[in-house]
């Protein structure tokens, strides 16, 4: 566990970006330092990306190197898998979530596979990034969030930021690392807010959770775009109840560690996700705490999440985003229980 | 040799074959540029990979094998298109290639070893640049397509990518997705589907209306050839060809092909399965006439490369060859439950370490016997 959102690793030269900026400027570094790095994807190109993510790459490293693909899901995954399973690196972006299905055998059957397979022979060092969650009042099949799919996968790693330093060193280490990593990114918060990142490379660790607000009356465990309503909550309660909240980061390998420290401090707790509720992640933080920390528990953890339906088109989207009034509710039961 | 996508529009358009049902070369066909010694030794794998065909399957039934799926009348095609790469090049197996490995010169208690249920044994294919074994059907083509991609990115154009896949994988979007890549990018790519008639029990006129499987190469922007499966000198020169194209294309053709490769399975999909519900034994009598080891012996005693004596002494070999493989295979240690946990990921994530931990406590506590016990 780190607390280290601050510490730059050269605090002299920083650019405040914006989430998807950062993505980009984790992107531009990484091809820059090797050239088995290479981009992906359905207008990744020219266009630079739907939402700008791969702004300005093409022009700087070709096309052989920012590849625009036919419109095909698998084909991207399917031969992105083929390209690193012969050393390169490649990224694929999969332009929302709600489009990755078609992929979903690529992922499992291979991608998470390969490694065991060939018993280390062939691996599989590439990225999948795509954007997830709700919010942006699009259409249809672009506000899903589906990371537990994925985690339930032995032979993935996934990945989900939540601020614009956290996003450019988790994806150099996800670029750099030598298995598939899944690299959720929160488009909610793409242009939210900005921070200060450096110029230079830097890595933040794979399966380290972030403490983003220390408190000892209960542990709010989340990740990604529900980080920032949860630390909103949390002022909100501000002198009545002190909470404390902890950024997931990386959803495989879970920081058991860090989970389970934290609620021995606290001896309550509250998961946060925009997931459905009913085999959604909660449940599985939920189980760890039960196994690993029973004695401390003062009360049963509450799962403030996205309810088991559809995600809905976006008249209806507010009343199934985990808000602040519905996270400092569930805080309060988990409190008073 | 270059047969136009205008020569594959049309379901009238016999397969390219060099060998007649006698084993003699067709009126203008001329043999193969391989030595004597190379054409002997391919009879070699064929007669090889049919007599680990039946002993395998034989194992099953004793219960000493797992679930396996029989290569019978498939070995034109995996030798022909395997004698056909070069050092270098790739190739893609799925389940029903085991004769793949063995003619690039993987040991056959390694092949036997997969089947065994040793993922070690699909580990020792990659020494030889054959992939490991793909069992969801269709999946495989897109890596193929990367790897082309890889390798043109890197401006290697000495490896081919060879990938194999059967009538019933043209029919899975991959295969689409894979092909439309490859037109697009144009790699260097070789895509042989083993069309052998049957997919499972739905038959080749069920997975397509369309009058060859290699007339859908038109619509990827390369060229598509159909070739005779059970002549392998027919598959060898079609493959060569394609392999060559690959690398140096010629003027207005793209790099990659798609060849059909017109055969069939004469055994069941897999010994779990029973074709005499599906197909009935006068079309197996009709293909087992064009058996490719009947054929490829009778070229082979005609143009005087081979004789009873050679050919006993070919059958002993492989013989005595099979058998120090099943004894080795037989021989192996019992797995290690630690290879479960290991090559997941490069480093042991802590969940998975305890996993293991819990797994090594319950052995010590019961002793492998009761633990295992069904």
């Amino acid at each position: 566990m780190s607390q280290n959102q601050n510490q730059h690793p050269d605090p002299t030269e920083t650019q405040n970006l914006t989430l998807v900026q950062a993505v980009r400027d984790g992107l531009h570094a990484e091809m820059e330092r090797d050239d088995d790095v290479v981009v992906m994807g359905e207008d990744v190109g020219a266009n630079g990306g739907v939402f700008r993510a791969t702004e300005g790459l093409s022009e700087e490293f070709g096309e052989e190197r920012v590849i625009d693909t036919p419109l095909a899901e698998s084909g991207i995954v399917g031969s992105a898998i083929g390209m690193s399973s012969v050393g390169m690196k490649p990224i694929a972006e999969i332009q929302f979530q709600g489009f990755i299905y078609t992929t979903f055998d690529q992922l499992v059957s291979h991608a998470a596979r390969l490694r065991t397979r060939s018993r280390g022979s062939i691996t599989c060092p590439l990225v999948v990034r795509t954007p997830y969650g709700g919010g942006i009042r699009p259409p249809e099949h672009h506000s899903e969030s589906k990371e537990a799919f994925f985690v339930h996968e032995p032979g993935l790693k996934v990945v989900v930021p939540s601020t614009p330093y956290d996003t450019k060193g988790l994806l150099t280490s996800a670029i750099r690392d030598p298995d598939p990593v899944i690299f959720l990114e929160p488009k909610l918060i793409y242009r939210a807010f900005r921070e200060e990142v450096p110029t230079d490379s830097y890595e933040v660790p794979l399966g380290e959770a972030a403490v983003r607000r220390e408190g000892s009356d209960i542990s709010v465990f989340t990740w990604g775009a529900m980080t920032r309503p949860t630390l909103e909550a949390a002022e909100d309660l501000e002198g009545e109840i002190d909470v404390e909240v902890v950024d997931l980061r990386t959803l495989s390998p879970l920081d058991t560690d860090a989970i389970v420290e934290s609620f021995k401090k606290t001896g309550r707790g509250a998961v946060v996700h925009e997931a459905p509720l009913t085999g959604g992640l909660g449940g599985e933080l939920t189980a760890t705490i039960q196994e690993e920390a029973l004695l401390y528990q003062e009360a049963p953890i509450e799962r403030i999440t996205g309810f088991d339906t559809p995600f809905p088109l976006y008249a209806l989207e507010d009343y199934y985003m985990p808000e602040p009034a519905r996270i400092t509710d569930g805080i309060r039961e988990a409190m008073n229980f | 040799m270059r047969l136009s996508t205008e020569s594959v529009t049309s379901s009238k358009d016999e397969p390219f074959r060099i060998l007649d049902a006698n084993g003699r070369l067709i009126e203008g066909r001329t043999g193969p540029d391989l030595s004597d010694e190379q054409l002997v030794q391919m009879y070699e794998d064929m007669t090889f990979s049919r007599h680990f065909d039946e002993r395998t399957v034989s194992l099953q039934r004793q219960g000493r094998m797992g679930t396996y799926a029989p290569v019978a009348g498939h070995e034109g095609a995996q030798i022909g298109s395997t004698y056909a790469l070069d050092r270098d090049d790739w190739v893609l197996p799925t389940y029903r290639e085991s004769a793949i490995p063995l003619a690039r010169d993987v040991e056959p208690s390694e092949v036997l070893r997969y089947w065994k249920g040793y993922e070690e044994g699909n580990a020792s294919l990659v020494a030889e640049n054959v992939f490991p074994i793909n069992i969801v059907i269709g999946s495989l083509i897109p890596h193929a397509t990367g790897m082309g991609m890889a390798f043109k990115y890197r401006d290697d154009y000495s490896r081919a990518v060879v990938c194999h896949f059967g009538d019933g994988a043209t029919s899975e979007g991959d295969f689409h997705e894979a092909l439309n890549f490859a037109g697009v990018f144009d790699t260097p790519n070789v895509f042989f589907c083993n069309n052998n008639q049957w997919a499972i029990s739905v038959p080749r006129d069920r997975q397509t209306a369309s009058d060859t499987i290699a007339q859908k190469a038109i619509a990827y922007g390369f060229d598509g050839v159909r070739v005779d499966g059970m002549d392998p000198l027919a598959v060898y020169r079609v493959t060569r060809d394609a392999i060559e194209n690959a690398k140096r294309p010629e003027d207005d053709r793209k790099r990659p092909t798609l060849v059909e490769s017109v055969q069939y399975r004469f055994g069941a999909h897999t010994t779990a399965d029973d074709p005499s519900v599906y197909r009935d034994d006068d079309e197996l009598e009709r293909w087992q006439r064009k058996d490719p080891i009947v054929r490829f012996e009778k070229f082979l005693r005609n143009t005087g490369r081979l004789d009873d004596e050679r050919i006993d002494a070919v059958k002993t070999r492989n013989e005595e060859r099979m058998a120090d493989a099943i004894e080795a295979v037989e021989r192996l240690d019992d797995p290690d439950p630690e290879e479960m946990f290991q090559n997941v990921y490069e480093e042991l994530p802590s969940r998975l370490e305890e996993q293991f931990e819990r797994l090594q406590e319950l052995r010590d506590r019961h002793g492998d016997d009761e633990l295992l016990e069904g």
